[in-house]
């Protein structure tokens, strides 16, 4: 039995670090846990992509469930993101308000001319300075923010059909959405 | 020729002790609140390059909460006040020396109570062993 103990040893340090390695290959390891799941989302007041005249608070997004998703022209994740979103923002069940991030207006027209245009509306915030209360880093980042104006969800990185169907969904259905069949 | 050399070489040392860290030419009061600033921004954490702290990353978001963290200062807010303001919205990931409260004590206490496992385990293996060795029926085969 004690000659055995150094080899359980070894197998237990093998188990550690073989869980180490599958940790690290199966989740980011540059995602930061939001602080803000559960928390009221913070006030905005930030203007529509292709009508600066207009101008969108959260105060006028209240009242029912959407997804805040932040992109950029110059996120190359979020190209990778778009064709997800062209495919299932539809079938989700609710509005999906693209956030511009620090990106110059006209290019994210041009950049959503080009890929179409996957959101109910787009705002817009050039400074960043909102994004920083939301605790935005980078880009793609999403948020399901419920009726009630509470962050309920984040993801940060591109959705993914993957992400959508194990994640995000069973969100959207505690929230009373109803995202299509299938997903 | 020789001041010449002199100028160049102070113009160097100088250009070196700028590239220390990313500088914003942001317009302190005096030299104390910037030296206040550059040790404040030394502890956070930037999150877009996690392995370099405020003070020194040059990502743009790094260079926004400079900015925020500088008008903080401006507005008379403490240390502790913008630390808070950073925290509460990017959780205690952006501070390099992380609190001491439940949520991490895993972190704090973790490598100790392995030490203490390592250690009892050792203990237990050793007294086991000199007790084998005590007893007069061991061969003495092994000779460490």
């Amino acid at each position: 039995m004690n000659r055995l103990l150094p080899l359980a040893g070894f197998l237990l340090l093998v188990v550690l670090f073989g869980y180490g390695l599958w940790w690290n290959a199966h989740h980011d390891v540059t995602a930061v846990p939001s602080p803000l799941i559960g928390k009221p989302a913070p006030a905005f007041d930030l203007p529509r992509l292709h009508d600066p005249a207009l101008r969108v608070t959260k105060a006028d997004l209240l009242g029912k469930p959407y997804l805040l998703n932040v992109f950029a022209s110059w996120c190359f994740a979020c190209g990778d993101e778009h064709p997800v979103l062209m495919a299932e923002a539809r079938e989700l069940g609710l509005p999906l308000i693209g956030y511009d991030y620090k990106d110059k207006p006209a290019d994210a027209k041009a950049w959503l001319a080009a890929r179409g245009d996957p959101y109910t509306l787009v705002v817009t915030d050039q400074s960043g300075d909102t994004a920083i209360n939301f605790g935005v880093y980078g880009a793609p980042e999403t948020f399901l923010i419920d009726a009630d104006g509470i962050i309920r969800y984040k993801h940060i990185g591109p959705l993914t059909p993957g992400v959508i169907r194990d994640q995000l969904a069973p969100q959207l259905r505690k929230l009373g959405v109803q995202p299509a069949p299938g997903l | 020729m020789r001041a010449l050399l002199l100028a160049l070489a102070l113009l160097l040392t100088a250009s070196a002790a700028r590239a220390d860290s990313a500088i914003d030419a942001l317009p302190f009061k005096n030299v104390a609140q910037e030296q206040r600033f550059q040790h404040l921004t030394g502890q956070l954490r930037c999150l877009v390059c996690q392995n370099e702290s405020l003070a020194d990353s040059n990502a743009d978001l790094a260079k926004d909460l400079r900015w925020q963290v500088f008008q903080q200062m401006q507005a008379g807010k403490t240390d502790a006040q913008i630390k808070q303001y950073l925290v509460a919205r990017y959780s205690d990931y952006v501070l390099y020396d992380p609190p001491l409260k439940p949520s991490n004590y895993v972190l704090w206490f973790g490598p100790f109570a392995v030490l203490l496992a390592g250690a009892a385990g050792a203990a237990l293996y050793l007294r086991r062993r000199s007790r084998a060795d005590a007893t007069p029926a061991d061969s003495g085969d092994e000779d460490w």
